[in-house]
């Protein structure tokens, strides 16, 4: 059972790039239009110089927005919770930002900030924000009644229950957040780059990819792609392993059940 | 000569209406002595838990009053006495081994003595869990999270322990063990013991004193003392003593029901 939780997913990849090759060879699909495997990997080698630093690039953006959508998201859901007249007056501004779309204002956001890096860092902790506020909120919330009444039966202080009570009962609440920000955030960072354009810092993956598509190099694109991609998966295991690691040993979700 | 010591729990026609318009409880009064084991017994809505909490001062009589050892509620640590508090499930934190939930009212009150680390280790050996201390509480049955729901309560080494339907989750042969150990503990420590139950039989067997409550409107409508010698044994759970007194509160449980219901229930 171990192992089959990798080797499943990877046959399925296997068939899925051998179906692929195979498409490309007996229909003489051209490289233009759709290359084969082996040559997305080549080009990603011939172009690593390019297309690493643009990688870098992109997971720059993605790390300072995580980071600061994590630590925003944080303390406005504390402060949610601390007053119920602070959440009814801003909620609706927390759900404005999750409703407009991103490509609608990233324009006017890199208009504004002069500093490109800037610029791109605030997109897309907007598009990472919501799920942070909703999560942590929602699982500050999520204290066992019982428990409650034990603290204020003795006396506990504001501090101690959130400490003691708040925090750790978001706890679950909080990883799962993380898990959707992360994605969210690279998504984020990739759309900005997208709508900052030639007009940008011109380094990102987007960049690149908006670049392949003028210049038709469209394995170049795909390579690139499958660098998003693969940024991707890799900040979703980070975040379960760590989620994982803050919870195996209590919370339902994350406890191995014997079978 | 001496004045006769304070009761441990005085309650003064104490009632209760919730805000939406409930009525939980019609006036109560009730004088419990220190060291008394006193139950509350009747049928879920007859007020016995809403009586037990406002004796922890969890919830505020709608009129009348209630002291402990002749102080307010909200007094009572002033005075030098303690009231600790188990609820109808064990309310540990998950995310804590069993020695840091045991430890919780400590670390609330800010108290990190070495006499605090004492009363932890102690409180689990009386409980009977000291190898437990280091499991987490989902790794425990649901008796021993209640013992350790005790051990929470104890390490404050309360005077008066209100416990609210403790033991009612839990499968009759466990339950009778907690029974027989917690009259142990009352005995041991010199408790003066509330607690909450619907079991007739878990009543008898605990009690110096039953309280019978009726539904539909809450109250109390007879107290019956159990004059039976302690420690009780598992043999005084089949002694026709023992079916006695069960016949008696289970009459006038009867009798209340019949009484009370049908012209209340409209409202």
């Amino acid at each position: 059972m171990k192992h089959q939780k990798w080797l499943l997913p990877l046959i399925v990849a296997i068939l899925l790039v051998a179906l692929w090759k195979g498409l490309v060879v007996a229909l003489d699909i051209k490289p233009f239009l759709l290359p084969g495997p082996d040559l997305v990997v080549q080009t990603l080698i011939k172009d690593w110089g390019l297309l690493g630093s643009a990688l870098f690039n992109t997971m720059k953006i993605t790390f300072f927005a995580f980071v600061t959508a994590v630590a925003l998201g944080s303390l406005i859901a504390f402060a949610f919770v601390q007053s119920k007249w602070i959440e009814t007056a801003f909620f609706p501004y927390a759900v404005l930002l999750q409703v407009t779309p991103i490509v609608a204002i990233a324009p006017l956001i890199i208009i504004w900030v002069k500093n490109p890096t800037v610029s791109l860092v605030i997109c897309a902790t907007i598009v990472a924000l919501f799920p942070m506020i909703s999560n942590t909120t929602l699982g500050l919330r999520s204290v066992n009644p019982g428990l409650a009444s034990y603290f204020k039966m003795n006396h506990a202080s504001r501090w101690k229950t959130l400490t003691r009570l708040r925090i750790p009962s978001a706890a679950p609440y909080f990883f799962g957040g993380l898990r959707i920000s992360s994605g969210l955030a690279l998504i984020g960072a990739v759309v900005a780059e997208f709508v900052a354009g030639t007009g940008g810092t011109g380094v990102g993956l987007a960049y690149q990819i908006l670049q392949s598509g003028y210049q038709l190099n469209i394995p170049r694109m795909f390579a690139a792609l499958l660098l998003i991609t693969v940024a991707g998966i890799v900040l979703f295991v980070l975040m379960n392993w760590l989620s994982k690691l803050a919870l195996s040993h209590w919370h339902e979700s994350e406890v191995k059940h014997e079978e | 000569m001496s004045s006769p010591a304070p009761p441990a729990v005085e309650i003064l026609s104490a009632d209760k209406t919730y805000s939406n318009g409930t009525r939980a409880l019609e006036p109560v009064s009730l004088k419990i002595q220190p060291g008394e084991f006193v139950t509350l017994l009747g049928p879920s809505g007859c007020g016995k838990s809403t009586l037990l909490k406002m004796v922890a001062g969890l919830l505020t009589p709608t009129d009348g009053r209630i002291l402990l050892w002749n102080k307010p509620v909200d007094q009572v640590e002033a005075n030098g006495h303690r009231v600790a508090f188990v609820f109808q499930e064990a309310t540990l934190m998950p995310w804590s081994r069993v020695r840091p939930n045991v430890r919780l009212p400590l670390d609330l009150r800010g108290d990190t003595s070495d006499d605090g680390n004492r009363r932890v280790d102690e409180s689990l050996a009386l409980v009977g869990l000291d190898k437990f201390a280091n499991a987490y509480p989902r790794e425990l049955s649901g008796g021993m999270q209640m013992r350790v729901s005790i051990a929470r309560a104890l390490v404050t080494q309360p005077d008066l322990l209100l416990m609210d339907e403790p033991f009612g989750a839990l499968d009759e042969i466990t339950r009778n063990k907690l029974d027989s150990d917690l009259l142990e503990l009352w005995a041991q420590k010199k408790l003066t013991v509330v607690f909450v139950t619907h079991s007739i039989y878990e009543a008898v067997y605990l009690s110096t004193r039953v309280v019978v409550m009726a539904a539909r409107p809450g109250r109390v409508i007879e107290e019956v003392a159990i004059d039976e010698p302690y420690p009780r044994d598992n043999d005084f759970r089949v002694s026709p003593q023992f079916s006695m007194y069960a016949k008696r509160l289970q009459d006038s449980l009867l009798r209340a029901a019949a009484m009370g219901a049908p012209s209340n229930e409209v409202a």
